[in-house]
């Protein structure tokens, strides 16, 4: 008797019963590292045959694991006359074994492992309208909850985390001076510059102060530091309170008696509502040395006179007002951040949409809030 | 009958920052048996297996796995020793942002070269084997702890491995489910040789499976105890060894607890 080899195509011998229907023979392996091809020889070798019946001969396999009965799975789909059309014969006790364990007799080669499929437009909208609705219940409720912890560390200041409330004030203040001081800078210089080109024709060289020094700590100072402490803190609160939601120490924290509000929020709510406002004034400080820089170099000012036309033009209001906003947009991105960080479900993706939410959610607030402090000095200013 | 030595582990010395957590480590674990580590909470067995798998760089010694040694710098090796085997972590691991179906499909779209519908069969015939049929397009958060385990040990074996790593595959499972995963892992031992490396700390299923064991010590950083389990637990004459396997506590080991 000659012994086919054990790979390729030659592994098969299919023989034409009398009555109808083809027998075929396996030799060899049938496992993990071959199933992938045996599926691919056996569909063109039996496409040529009309399979009402099949009968697998497995006298002559070896060994057998989950990927061949796949393969055998994959035959019995190809028969026309399905399950009572396909038959295993002369298989040993180990492969009995594995074919009942696998279930293979009940196994159903149609199965769809596709996601639930999504529902219809309208439904969405519905959902999230829901959603949203709830989102914005929950905001409410955290904003609520966030005046009692403020209210109850009023009352016994006591009860602040004060370790917590310095590490996050070097968080966001110390460690973040650097990068909002550079980007100062250069706003500062960027504006003296662009803004020089057209004063220079008028003569005006000497108002490019006040405009740096008037648009700095009125608007830009503190919108470009609240941006930056969004991309910084804000995001990390996020990640922050979401990963420890996921890891189920917020639901420790609670079990413990803690509010995790006044344990996790109020500490970063102060730090913040404290080191923005600083933050801003060191932003309007180094754009006006960025100015100060354009109006020596490039436009022929002495720093005496640039310095006297800034003072001139700043009223102590002007500061205060930016640094005022500065506050205002500390507390509104611990809050966003915060919020996002304790809406986070699930897994490790949750926590990353919860962060870019956080971002995006704090610039809008903050230019947002923006406008309403322009409409409120437009009118009572 | 003398076996191949599937993984040798020799003079090892493993640890983290300043800590040695291990020292002096040497063992040899023998192609088809099923072989557990032991050993109190904390003296090491997670990191002796993360070391072990080429996860933390050893401070000293060799670990050689099926012929090849593990290196945490050689990329390709290690390339090729993780195609041979597979691993379910402590907290199972699986990819909170797939369902189920999709972590248990992930290595064998990869790997091989299956048609589709074919890895859909396959992915619902792993699940069935941990009693998880129905499962599939359930998100991992959505399952409970042992649930998780049982879909991590899904995914490890989705490609029938060759040395299969477990830490505390049981734990969190009810003792029903429990002694069916011995009875999975005895058979996929049994009919596909695969070698199991696992920590757990079950005495029932130490007893049920494992051929052999080696018990670790944290005052002593390294094995204090090696061999077949009944054995050990019948003639050991070390004091935490007895302890363990007749669970005891430091204070009663001697007395006993007297109502026992
Ligand atoms: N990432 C890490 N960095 C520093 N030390 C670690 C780290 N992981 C573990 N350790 C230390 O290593 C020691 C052993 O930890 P390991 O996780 O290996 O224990 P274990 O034997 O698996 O315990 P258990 O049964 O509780 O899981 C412990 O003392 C632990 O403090
Ligand atoms: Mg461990």
């Amino acid at each position: 008797m000659n012994t086919p080899e054990t790979t390729g195509p030659s592994r098969y011998q299919i023989a034409e019963n009398p009555e109808g229907g083809i027998t075929l023979h396996i030799h060899g392996n049938m496992d993990s590292a071959n199933a992938g091809q045996m599926i691919e020889e056996l569909t063109a070798l039996l496409s040529d045959y009309s399979l009402s019946s099949l009968t697998v001969d497995l006298e002559k396999v070896d060994h057998l694991d989950d990927f061949g009965t796949l393969v055998l799975v994959h035959l019995r789909k190809m028969v026309s006359n399905g399950r009572d059309g396909f038959y295993v014969v002369n298989s040993g006790d180990k492969i009995k074994e594995l074919l009942s364990i696998l279930h293979f007799d009940s196994l159903n080669e149609k199965i769809s492992l596709e996601k639930k499929r999504s529902p219809g437009v309208f439904i969405r909208i519905g959902e999230a309208t829901f959603r949203h609705i709830a989102d914005l219940k929950y905001a409410i409720s955290f904003i609520g909850s966030i005046v009692i912890s403020l209210v109850h560390i009023c009352l016994h200041p006591r009860s602040l985390r004060s370790d917590d409330t310095i590490r996050y004030m070097q968080r966001v203040g110390v460690d973040g001076l650097p990068i909002v001081a550079l980007i100062s800078f250069l706003m500062g210089l960027i504006m003296a510059f662009m803004s020089s080109v057209q004063l220079q024709q008028f003569g005006a060289n000497i108002y490019v102060a006040s405009l740096v020094g008037l648009a700095m700590t009125r608007e830009l100072g503190p919108i470009m530091t609240a941006i930056i402490v969004a991309g910084r803190s804000g995001s990390a609160f996020a990640a922050e309170i979401g990963t420890m939601k996921i890891s189920e120490e917020v639901d420790a924290l609670f079990t413990m008696g803690f509010n995790p509000v006044m344990f996790l929020v109020v500490p970063k709510l102060v730090a913040a509502a404290i080191m923005v406002p600083i933050l801003t004034l060191f932003s309007d400080i180094f754009a006006i040395m960025g100015g100060l820089l354009v109006g020596v170099f490039m436009l022929d000012l002495t720093a005496g006179a640039y310095m006297a036309q800034t003072i001139k033009t700043l009223e102590l209001f002007d500061v205060f007002w930016g640094v005022l906003k500065g506050g205002v947009f500390g507390v509104l991105i611990t809050w966003i951040g915060c919020f996002r960080g304790f809406q986070v479900r699930g897994g490790a993706a949750s926590v990353g949409e919860a962060t870019t939410s956080a971002v995006v959610s704090s610039i809008f607030l903050i230019i947002l809030s923006d406008s309403v402090f322009s409409v409120i000095l437009r009118y009572w200013g | 009958m003398s076996r191949k030595a599937i993984i040798r582990v020799k003079d090892l010395r493993a640890g983290y920052g300043e800590d040695i957590i291990l020292d002096r480590v040497s063992f040899n674990v023998y192609e088809g048996e099923v072989f557990v580590i032991l050993g109190g909470s904390g003296c090491g067995k997670s990191t002796l297996l993360k070391t072990i798998i080429g996860l933390i760089e050893p401070r000293a010694g060799k670990i050689a796995i099926d012929g090849d040694e593990v290196s945490v710098d050689d990329e390709t090796t290690l390339q090729k020793i993780f195609r041979r085997i597979g691993v379910l972590y402590q907290g199972a691991a699986l990819f909170g942002s797939m369902t189920i179906a999709e972590n248990v499909a992930l290595p064998i779209r990869e790997y091989t070269s299956l048609p589709k519908e074919s890895v859909d069969v396959l992915v619902k015939m792993k699940l069935g084997l941990v009693n998880l049929e129905g499962y599939e397009n359930y998100l991992p958060s959505e399952l409970s702890g042992g649930m998780k385990k049982r879909a991590g040990l899904a995914r490890a074996m989705a490609l029938n491995p060759k040395i299969l790593f477990f830490d505390e595959p049981s734990a969190g499972l009810d003792p029903v489910t429990s002694a069916e995963l011995d009875d999975l892992i005895l058979y996929l031992n049994r009919s596909l040789g695969t070698t199991m490396v696992m920590v757990t700390h079950e005495l029932q299923s130490i007893f049920a499976v494992a051929q052999r064991i080696i018990m670790l010590d944290k005052r002593a950083k390294g094995i204090i105890a090696e061999g077949n389990p009944k054995y050990l637990r019948d003639h050991s004459q070390n004091k935490f060894v007895k302890q363990f396997f007749n669970r005891q506590t430091e204070e009663n080991g001697v007395g006993g607890k007297g109502s026992e």
